[in-house]
């Protein structure tokens, strides 16, 4: 299998569309065969940071590159930034309106669901500039 | 089981049939969407009360064999459109959460 490449534009406070790059992430990973639990790890992690896009920072952009041995994500987004990343990464810490926690988001279980399912996790971020997310899931051998 | 049998078994009412043979091989009650996504469990049946687009998201990312939607929640035609094309089962219910899983567990 060679490299692929896939790209998506996430549009900002459309709830209705959020989560179609990752269930179109997830269709290709099954296609292509990856163990059942590696496309989980994926698709939980992208969904998550897929919604904290569209939930904070009006949407953004996401890079998907797999190969055989891992599948890396690179989110970038034009939003707010995030203040105080170690509060981010407590479960039960959110910043989510209560509009977004009545669909049932907002939870404060976002950033660290997306660590929990990830190898490696790392986050830039800029206050009013944006912050870029680099995910790797690996596949075991 | 299948999605089809334990509809019939409950007087469930089949909101969107997207595949009724699935077998469900457990259960799951929850309706924050992350907390759902992270710990529901492939082919489980997820009881919960909600009934919009991104609940059927979670349904089809975490591999849900269907949602019930409890207590009468309504579902959005957003979600049932959205449900349709991904094929996702959905079943509606009067009985809470509880009543229904306890029944399911007797099942399975």
């Amino acid at each position: 299998m060679s490299l692929i490449t896939l790209h998506y534009d996430v549009p900002g406070d459309d709830f209705t569309r959020a989560g179609e790059a990752s269930g179109n992430v997830k269709t290709h990973l099954k296609k292509l065969g990856f163990d059942p639990a590696v496309v989980r790890n994926v698709v939980i992690a992208l969904y998550e940071a897929e919604i904290n896009m569209v939930i904070h920072a009006g949407g953004g952009e996401i890079d998907v590159e797999i190969d055989p041995n891992q599948i890396r994500m690179v989110l970038t987004d034009h939003g707010p930034g995030i203040p105080d990343i170690s509060l981010a990464m407590q479960e039960g810490y959110s910043t989510a309106p209560d509009n977004v926690r009545a669909l049932g988001f907002g939870a404060g279980m976002g950033l660290p669901n997306i660590k929990k399912y990830t190898d490696d996790m790392q986050i830039e971020t800029e206050i009013g500039v944006g912050t870029t997310m680099r995910l790797r899931v690996d596949v075991p051998a | 089981m299948t999605v089809n049998e334990f509809a019939q078994q409950q007087n469930l009412t089949v909101a969107v049939a997207g595949d009724l043979s699935r077998e469900i091989g457990g259960g799951y009650c929850g309706d924050l969407l992350s907390w759902v996504m992270s710990r529901a469990q492939s082919d489980d049946c997820w009881f919960t009360v909600m009934g919009n687009v991104n609940a059927v998201a979670v349904s089809v990312l975490a591999d849900c064999a269907c949602i019930v939607l409890c207590e009468n929640a309504p579902l959005d035609d957003e979600a049932k459109q959205k449900a349709e094309q991904q094929g996702v089962n959905i079943l509606q219910a009067s009985e809470n959460a509880y009543t229904l899983a306890a029944a399911l567990s007797k099942t399975l």
